[in-house]
């Protein structure tokens, strides 16, 4: 997995691509969590992930709850097929607030 | 893993390890003739099971993990043995979903994902072998 951060629209975009996985999802974890601690609103683009496991999903739930913690705005953008599925399975979709694109989120 | 025959990798128990597991779950699952979606779920739920191995078991530990692959007419089975601490199915607490946070969920994919799920016993009476079993498509509603 690779992961990156940008600023656009006031919010911090944390973009994850590859397979996010026990190995990996630490790093993104940290990513997550550090836009959040900076009190930026933050959006993940899952568009890339091409897998992502119970500990990945686990990382978006904690960003979620920071988030909420912190009232501060937190979504999920471009989920990919394969990361959708396992959301789905989490019965999750229906809880992180999802987008198509980023520009779909900021407008 | 006697009788049948097994397609069987050892491991280290290490998170870096998991891709190699999961390509070997991937393989043998398409040349089964599972669909890509139905491939993609049972990577994860040995995935997961691997995981809970590498976490949970071990505990950060070193050890060794095996996973051996084995199809027939019936299906296709994962067998995951591990040295750790003896568990059973009781142990496994999957969460009620609609309580958010973040872990447990690797438990309830395996459960919701296999059709089959048994701790067998072990050839020395250690450690653990787990069985996950997927029924051959179609089959689920002939029998």
């Amino acid at each position: 997995m690779s992961g990156t951060v940008r600023q656009e629209g006031g919010y911090a975009i944390v973009c994850l691509d590859g397979e996010i996985d026990l190995h990996s999802s630490p790093e993104a974890r940290k990513l997550i969590l550090g836009c959040l601690q900076e009190g930026k609103p933050t959006l993940v683009d899952l568009a890339s992930v091409a897998y992502i496991d119970s500990s990945g999903v686990a990382s978006l739930v904690e960003g979620f709850q920071l988030a909420r913690q912190r009232r501060l705005d937190f979504g999920l953008v471009g989920v990919s097929p394969a990361a959708l599925n396992v959301l789905k399975l989490a019965r999750l979709d229906k809880v992180f607030p999802l987008y198509a694109s980023v520009r779909d989120r900021l407008g | 893993m006697m009788g049948k025959h097994w397609t069987v990798v050892q491991v280290p128990a290490q998170a870096e390890r998991l891709h190699a597991l999961r390509s070997l779950v991937h393989e043998q699952a398409t040349a089964y003739g599972f669909m890509p979606g139905c491939v993609d779920d049972l990577v994860l739920a040995v995935n997961e099971a691997c995981m809970n191995v590498i976490q949970h078991g071990y505990r950060g530990a070193a050890g060794l993990l095996e996973l051996g692959v084995s199809t027939s007419a019936e299906g296709i089975e994962f067998r995951i043995r591990d040295h750790a601490a003896t568990v059973t199915l009781d142990d496994w607490r999957p969460r009620d979903l609609d309580d958010l946070r973040p872990g447990g969920l690797g438990v309830h994919f395996i459960r919701q994902i296999m059709d089959e799920v048994a701790y067998l016993p072990t050839p020395d009476g250690t450690g653990n072998l787990l069985s996950l079993k997927k029924h051959r498509p179609g089959r689920e509603t002939a029998s």
